[in-house]
């Protein structure tokens, strides 16, 4: 399927595929690292971020499409919908229907409480279902949450929240166990050992995984029993804005119909937001690997009521998107390709890296490849550098594609590009919010009775994520999340309800000078593929 | 210069630029999706679609955003489909053929037409799981499945009504809680962490001075 100069590079790649498959490469020193990040990676591009001039976070910098949010014009003003009139009533409410959501669900559901999802979409269309490659615990006998730790802290340049990343690491073989005592079907070998491998940044191999679906197939036994549990689940609904009560407590949300528009009123004791990422925002005009609702809505409504940010300046790009062909451009190719032994080459058909640094130092890497360095491979659409995954083939043996990454292999076949004989075309694609909303180690936010979890939170993992460290994090999070909210829930009562923070918000974007019309939370994104013809309205 | 084709979607006529996904091109004629589209990356199922092409006589389905427009192309979606979901304790169930006869009966009316099998967007051998199923072959069931993103095609074509995705669920759901063997070295190390025997070395861990933490980082040990 390849043409011209693309082809002649691959002659290359396949040339030099003996010799690059005995290399070993060198891993970069931490100098090499700083440097590398502070000149190529998008965190470190200051004309890209801004400073909140208003909120609990004002001074913070952030990227400004967030800030145009974050700052943006409320949806609803308090006229516009009727406090008295309680549409759902419930002990604990949580906003997103993913792992994290669907995680809390189930627990504050085992802790005896009435709880309800409500979800923009449907439960599970959320970048849960989309993670690929694994989980990270450290179950094995050579591994400890001690090591766990360290790969963690350091991965994440030493800026995690030591308590909260100390729940990640000794909670996760718990959290493994309880997915698998749910049904989750683990990769393992036939005395039931379970089948581990490295993720960039890991040492020692702790990735669990479920093929190349495993996130597919946590989230979609989650939701099986969510919906085994009868808990009700409110789909194509999203949160427009979180409700207070007179003691500035959390104690609901106004909720919108995403068909209708019809607006309803939630109250509850205690909200979890778990409503993910926001990779849909394009940052820097990136492509993204996330789902189609990632647009930060939580950190919007969390904000706007009160609670504090942290590290929302920190984005993750994944250094492998597909950057070939353009259908899937940005889609994600998991790390679980290098895991397996495939390399990062470029246009000259050198292995220019080592294709296990973490995530954040891989895609700087990559970024200079093709940009400084000239060793891209042109695109239609862009630059990529190769990443070769017949070496996957070669070490495993043959049928190794098949057995271990078959959403890789169906996702690249559908446009006649046989991973298991041809290198893909990769470069990095917008993947992970790192930071988000300041927690405490029982999952509240500086708001009373507004808990959050998943990738809405910030701090868990600093300023960058190793790969297998969120989809254990929205369920260590999820569940305890989930936990302390139900329990919450058993000592407290929601007030009188109140929309007055819209108001103040709105005095306070006047003092601030802000007069731009975003509107926010933004709910979907508009695509219209260059069409000059259609109307570009937000949603 | 880019080239165009036509889209039918819905039956109405766009001419769309040829390298868009199925998907791509309903945003390009001005749709703003609400249902119908969720990952968009060929793992949640949201966008199942039916198509055929202008002369073709063969009906075809396929994932909305995992597919390029063709010309002439006849599209309609499939943004929901009333799939049968039995709720059932998984505690308290047990991992035989009873269970399969009791939540999903339907199965045993297959009539052996394969249109599940045609219809799979994701190539699966969908008649051939219920087959497993039917026996309460559930690990076979589970591996033959394991890739199903839940689109629901498959139900769509079947005369015998079956729920094709939730009864390959429930038999996956059945082979890794019962079926597939434990893992002793996890149940170890979720003891050793009950009982306490990391709490020292993380805590001591959580008190370095980042300066510490750096150097152990930097010189920690990778497992080859």
């Amino acid at each position: 399927m390849y043409t011209g100069e693309i082809l002649q590079s691959m002659k290359k790649v396949e040339a030099a595929r003996d010799a690059n498959l005995a290399l070993e490469p060198r891993r970069m020193t931490a100098e090499e690292k700083d440097a590398l990040l502070a000149a190529y990676h998008p965190d470190y591009k200051e004309s890209e971020f801004e400073t909140l001039k208003m909120g609990v976070s004002r001074g913070d910098k952030v990227p400004h499409e967030l800030a145009a949010l974050l700052q943006g014009k409320p949806r609803i003003t308090a006229a516009d919908v009727d406090l008295s009139r309680i549409d759902y009533d419930t002990d604990v409410l949580i906003i997103g229907g993913g792992g994290a959501g669907s995680s809390a669900a189930i627990e504050a559901d085992n802790n005896g409480a009435r709880c309800m999802i409500v979800t923009k979409l449907r439960i599970g269309d959320a970048n849960t279902m989309m993670a690929e490659g694994g989980i990270q615990a450290a179950d094995k006998p050579n591994d400890s949450p001690a090591v766990h730790y360290l790969d963690a802290f350091g991965g994440g340049h030493f800026a995690a929240k030591p308590e909260l990343l100390y729940k990640l690491v000794n909670e996760a073989p718990d959290a493994i166990q309880w997915l698998n005592r749910l049904g989750v079907e683990f990769d393992k070998a036939p005395d039931g050992t379970m089948i581990t491998t490295h993720g960039g940044g890991t040492s020692r191999k702790r990735m669990h995984a479920a093929r190349d679906y495993t996130g597919a197939e946590i989230m979609r036994t989650l939701r099986d029993e969510v919906l085994n549990r009868g808990i009700p689940v409110i789909d194509y609904t999203a949160a427009v804005e979180l409700i207070l009560d007179e003691n500035g407590r959390c104690a609901g949300a106004v909720l919108m119909n995403m068909e209708t528009r019809e607006l309803r009123v939630a109250r509850a004791k205690t909200v979890i937001l778990a409503t993910g990422g926001a990779g849909r925002l394009h940052y820097q005009g990136f492509p993204t690997s996330n789902h189609y609702g990632a647009t930060a809505d939580g950190l919007i409504l969390g904000y706007r009521a009160g609670a504090k940010l942290l590290y929302a300046d920190t984005l993750q790009y994944h250094p492998t998107g597909a950057a070939y062909p353009d259908q899937i451009y940005g889609a994600l190719v998991t790390e679980k390709v290098r895991s397996l032994g495939a390399k990062l080459v470029n246009a000259k058909g050198e292995v220019f890296m080592h294709p296990l640094e973490t995530r954040d130092v891989s895609a700087a890497s990559i970024i200079r490849e093709c940009g400084d360095r000239g060793n891209g491979v042109k695109t239609p659409d862009g630059v990529g550098v190769w990443l070769d995954t017949p070496m996957i083939e070669r070490i495993g043996g043959e049928g190794t594609i098949l057995a271990r990454i078959p959403a890789m292999h169906r996702m690249f076949a559908k446009y006649g590009i046989d991973i298991r004989v041809e290198p893909i075309l990769v470069y990095p694609t917008l993947h992970y919010q790192n930071g988000g909303l300041d927690i405490t180690p029982d999952g509240m936010t500086a708001v009373e009775n507004l808990y959050a979890a998943g990738e809405v939170v910030g701090g868990i993992h600093g300023r960058n994520r190793l790969m297998g460290n969120s989809l254990l994090d929205v369920i260590v999070f999820g569940r305890n999340a989930g936990r302390t909210a139900s329990e919450k829930a058993k000592s407290t009562e929601a007030g009188t309800l109140t929309l007055s923070h819209i108001d103040a918000f709105l005095k306070e974007r006047e003092e601030a000078g802000i007069g731009d019309e975003t509107v926010s939370p933004k709910l979907l994104p508009v695509y219209t593929h260059g069409n000059p013809a259609v109307p570009k309205k937000p949603f | 210069m880019e080239n165009f084709v036509d889209v039918f979607l819905f039956g109405k006529c766009y001419s769309v630029p040829e390298n868009l996904t199925i998907m791509g091109a309903m945003e390009y004629a001005g749709y703003q999706l609400v249902r119908g589209c969720g990952c968009r990356n060929g793992f949640c199922g949201a966008c199942a679609t039916i198509y055929r092409i202008k002369g073709d006589r063969e009906l075809k389905v396929c994932l909305a955003c995992q597919t390029k427009v063709e010309n002439n192309m006849y599209v309609a979606t499939l943004p929901f489909f009333p799939l049968i979901k039995e709720g059932f304790e998984l505690e308290k169930v047990s991992p035989d053929v009873s269970v399969m006869m009791q939540l999903y009966p339907e199965i045993y009316a297959c009539v052996g037409c394969n249109a599940c099998t045609k219809s799979c967007t994701q190539g699966l051998n969908v008649m051939q799981y219920i087959a497993y199923a039917q026996r309460g072959d559930f690990a076979k069931c589970a591996e033959e499945s394991f890739d199903c993103v839940m689109c629901g095609v498959c139900s769509s074509r079947c005369p015998a009504g079956i729920s094709h995705p939730q009864v390959a669920l429930l038999a996956r759901r059945l082979n890794g809680r019962y079926l597939a063997p434990e893992s002793a070295h996890l149940n170890e190390r979720v003891q050793e962490i009950r009982d306490g025997k990391f709490e020292d070395l993380l805590s001591a861990l959580m008190q370095k001075p980042v300066e510490e933490m750096k150097e152990l980082y930097n010189n920690r040990e990778i497992e080859a």
